[in-house]
């Protein structure tokens, strides 16, 4: 039956990682991006509230908690509209683990997981390649069967924290299709390079990888290429959540200003001019928080949702863009000056018709 | 729990309704937009035989005490079958005999002998409409500034002025026993708090149809001009109250109307656009054409974007709607998601349907195809029951909580 109430188990999570980014994440937001450095103490802060390690099964230490791609939608959207760069550096331990208990043997999920249910471990994953026409349908990077294992090949580029991994889950293409390895950040041929300067997320520490005659052993492959579509929706899920999660924190922002802000003796947000602008943020953010959590329904219920996940993240994306531009726009010069954050929010914004492969939900 | 299947009930009717689409409206689609002014006997006494005696709209109090003893979804359960009678024919749906939006103004703000008065007769006899008449000549968006008048005289209000843009007015003045909600202000000098609204029945003496417009689309509805001219009706036709309460609470009753009919006006849309959405992909497909979902950006044509775009447009309409309508089935106060659904709707099915035009080129053009006839009947939904525009600012005030002084 239709129905649009979170469960009390979600209320509570929502108002936990809402209240945690709130007082921990927003504070920090701009120091961060200034700096280029997220405090050291962040992720275990992150990491108790149970970001990582809920979903690790009891046997490997962690709760065992159902994973839900609603509930991870919700807590991106959070994550999201406290900063981007910082939502991202906290679930990067995902990049691995979530893959993991999607597609994982037991074997696989027995040896990996059992730190991270521990406390806060780095782990990554490199999807994205640096070129204008990247295809999550077909990758660059190589695998090659070889000597009963796989030989990688290829050049990855935005993968978080490749330095501090010790793990690096390596997406690349075997014949006809897409497939997944864990590859050892220390693993001879991996070249992790400079570390990345981007327009936005610039909290975020991401580096180009290249794999150079790789060698890993046949167990070292994840799932197969349905298991990797499954990870690209998911993924697709967690990038439109933090879009959502940025533009309505964008959106506060100008509202609120407009509100202060006085012009022609009243305030600005009296203005039609602008009173119709949030009130088209307003709307696409509640549209596209409903095609996100319809998509991530499918993919909760077992329905092939592609198509779904594909528009989701299309309107999320595209609607955190335009949201963010008018917010800059609502503050004018006060929107470009870096006193207010509505700059760092246009600039993060433009970055997810680029990001892929985030499956942190 | 967030859930976004539809109960078991709600999409068996949704099959059934989509047959009556598809076997007795499209057959007659083109037929009653040519033919302007006449009406489909046949179809509407079917329709009438259908579905006699169900309003559309919610009954508030009953939504209420439902929602107290377990989940209720007459209101979602009427935007889907709305959007499956829209996916068959807009101006179709629009001419059913039923209640319309006089009776959702009835169960919206009458009393439970009114609602049994007014509404009871819907449930036999012979096919009836119910209308509702707002806008005047010189006013549409600002119904405050209505001008017709309804002055106590005895045990009659007497109403005085001219409405236009009464949809199914025809028939519900003159044409069937059914009737016409009217808005008029009972105190000029009180604005807003003075206006009320009265149900005539059809036939009462100073009711006279003037004029049945003609239109770019949904030509099969009729949509009336209707003049009042010492028009006397029994005092207990007042809904509501008859005091002028001091502020904006009457006004704001009477404008709680379109918290229950936006969302259903929002349906109607998406059906158009669900027609055009569908009609389009499975020519394109025919001709070789398939939209690759998760194809990279750089490979993506225009024709592919577009599509996607509106397509995500048009389901986020729908789950606007449909949340409208579920907040009001759980008894939650829903005038800012209403006006969000109405908003988003009307812009989206009116760029759908241009699309759609597009995408067929030459095709999409002719009146073989019914293409361009959705095209016609979508641009209304941006129209009636509150401009895109005057939604938005509804939107805009909710979210800034501004009165309608502060932000006008």
């Amino acid at each position: 039956m239709f129905d649009l109430e979170m469960t009390e188990d979600q209320k509570l999570i929502h108002d936990t990682v809402a209240s945690f980014a709130k007082g921990e994440i927003r504070p920090i937001a701009r120091d961060c991006d200034e700096s280029g450095e997220i405090p050291a103490g962040l992720a275990e802060k992150g990491f108790e509230l149970g970001l990582v390690h809920s979903a690790i099964p009891e046997e490997q230490g962690g709760f065992g908690e159902t994973r839900s791609a609603v509930t991870g939608a919700i807590v991106a959207e959070e994550l999201g509209w406290g900063d981007l760069a910082i939502a991202l550096h906290l679930l990067t331990p995902r990049l691995l683990v979530y893959p993991l208990l999607e597609a994982g043997t037991p074997p696989q999920i027995a040896q990996v997981l059992p730190p991270f249910a521990l406390g806060h471990q780095v782990a990554t994953a490199a999807v994205v390649e640096p070129r204008f026409d990247f295809d999550t349908t077909r990758f660059t990077t190589t695998a090659a069967a070889k000597d009963g294992g796989f030989v990688l090949n290829g050049a990855k580029c935005f993968v978080p924290l490749a330095d501090e991994s010790q793990t690096i889950l390596v997406v690349a293409q075997l014949g006809d299709e897409p497939a997944a390895f864990l590859v050892p950040r220390r693993a001879n041929g991996v070249v992790i390079g400079e570390r990345e300067k981007n327009m936005g997320v610039k909290a975020l520490a991401t580096y180009e990888v290249g794999l150079e005659n790789v060698v890993v052993p046949a167990s070292a492959r994840i799932g197969d290429a349905a298991a990797i579509a499954r990870i690209l929706n998911r993924s697709r899920i967690a990038l439109g959540a933090l879009a959502l999660g940025m533009g309505r924190a964008a959106f506060d922002y100008a509202r609120d200003y407009a509100k202060e802000r006085k012009a022609f003796g009243v305030a600005i947000a009296q203005k039609q001019a602008i009173a119709f602008i949030l009130a088209e943020m307003a709307i696409e953010i509640d549209a596209s928080r409903l095609l996100l959590w319809e998509a991530a329904w499918m993919l909760d219920q077992g329905k092939e949702a592609t198509r779904e996940c594909v528009l989701a993240k299309r309107y999320a994306s595209n609607a955190c863009l335009k949201i963010t531009d008018n917010a800059v726009q609502v503050l004018g010069g006060h929107g470009y000056v870096r006193d207010h954050p509505v700059e760092l929010w246009l600039r993060n914004a433009r970055g997810f018709t680029s990001f892929e492969g985030m499956a942190i939900v | 729990m967030i859930d976004f299947e539809l109960s078991e009930n709600i999409v068996k009717s949704r099959e059934m309704i989509h047959m009556v689409g598809e076997q007795l409206m499209r057959p007659i689609s083109r037929e009653y937009d040519e033919r302007e002014h006449e009406k489909p006997t046949e179809f509407l006494e079917t329709m009438w035989k259908l579905s006699a005696g169900s309003s559309f709209g919610s009954d508030r109090e009953a939504d209420k005490k439902a929602a107290a003893s377990g989940p209720r979804e007459s209101n979602l359960a009427s935007c889907v079958s709305i959007e499956e009678l829209s996916w068959g024919d807009a101006g179709l749906y629009l001419s059913i005999p039923n209640p319309g939006l006089g009776g959702a103004a009835v169960l919206a703000a009458g009393t439970a002998e009114q609602k049994q008065r007014f509404l009871a007769p819907f449930k036999d006899g012979a096919p009836k409409w119910g209308a509702m008449a707002i806008t005047e000549p010189h006013c549409g968006s600002d119904s405050a500034a209505l001008q017709t008048t309804a002055v106590r005289d005895g045990d009659d209000w007497v109403l005085n002025g001219t409405k236009i843009y009464c949809t199914s007015g025809l028939m519900a003045a003159e044409k069937s026993d059914g009737f016409v909600v009217v808005w008029a202000t009972v105190d000029k000098s009180a604005g807003r708090a003075g206006i009320k609204s009265f149900v005539v029945a059809a036939h009462t003496p100073g009711m006279k149809v003037i004029k049945v417009e003609n239109k770019m689309g949904i030509r099969a509805s009729d949509t009336a001009m209707i003049v009042f001219e010492d028009c006397r009706i029994p005092l207990d036709n007042i809904l509501g109250s008859a005091e002028v309460q001091t502020g904006n609470e009457g006004f704001k009753g009477a404008m709680a109307t379109f918290d229950a009919t936006r969302p259903l006006v929002a349906a109607s849309a998406l059906g158009i656009g669900r027609a055009a959405l569908d009609f389009a992909r499975e020519a394109l497909e025919r001709a070789g054409v398939k939209i690759r979902y998760g194809a990279a950006q750089s490979t993506l044509t225009a024709l592919e974007r577009d599509f996607m775009e509106i397509e995500s447009d048009l389901q986020a309409a729908r789950l606007l709607t449909w949340r409208a309508a579920w907040m009001m089935d759980r008894g939650k106060r829903n005038n800012l998601e209403a006006s969000m659904a109405k908003a988003k709707a009307g812009l989206a099915v009116t760029r759908v349907t241009q699309k759609a035009v597009e995408f067929l080129g030459p095709l999409g053009y002719s009146r073989k195809l019914l293409l361009e006839k959705w095209m016609r009947d979508a641009k209304i939904n941006d129209i009636f029951e509150g401009t895109q525009q005057i939604n938005m600012l509804i939107v805009a005030r909710r979210i800034l909580g501004y009165s309608s002084k502060e932000l006008s």
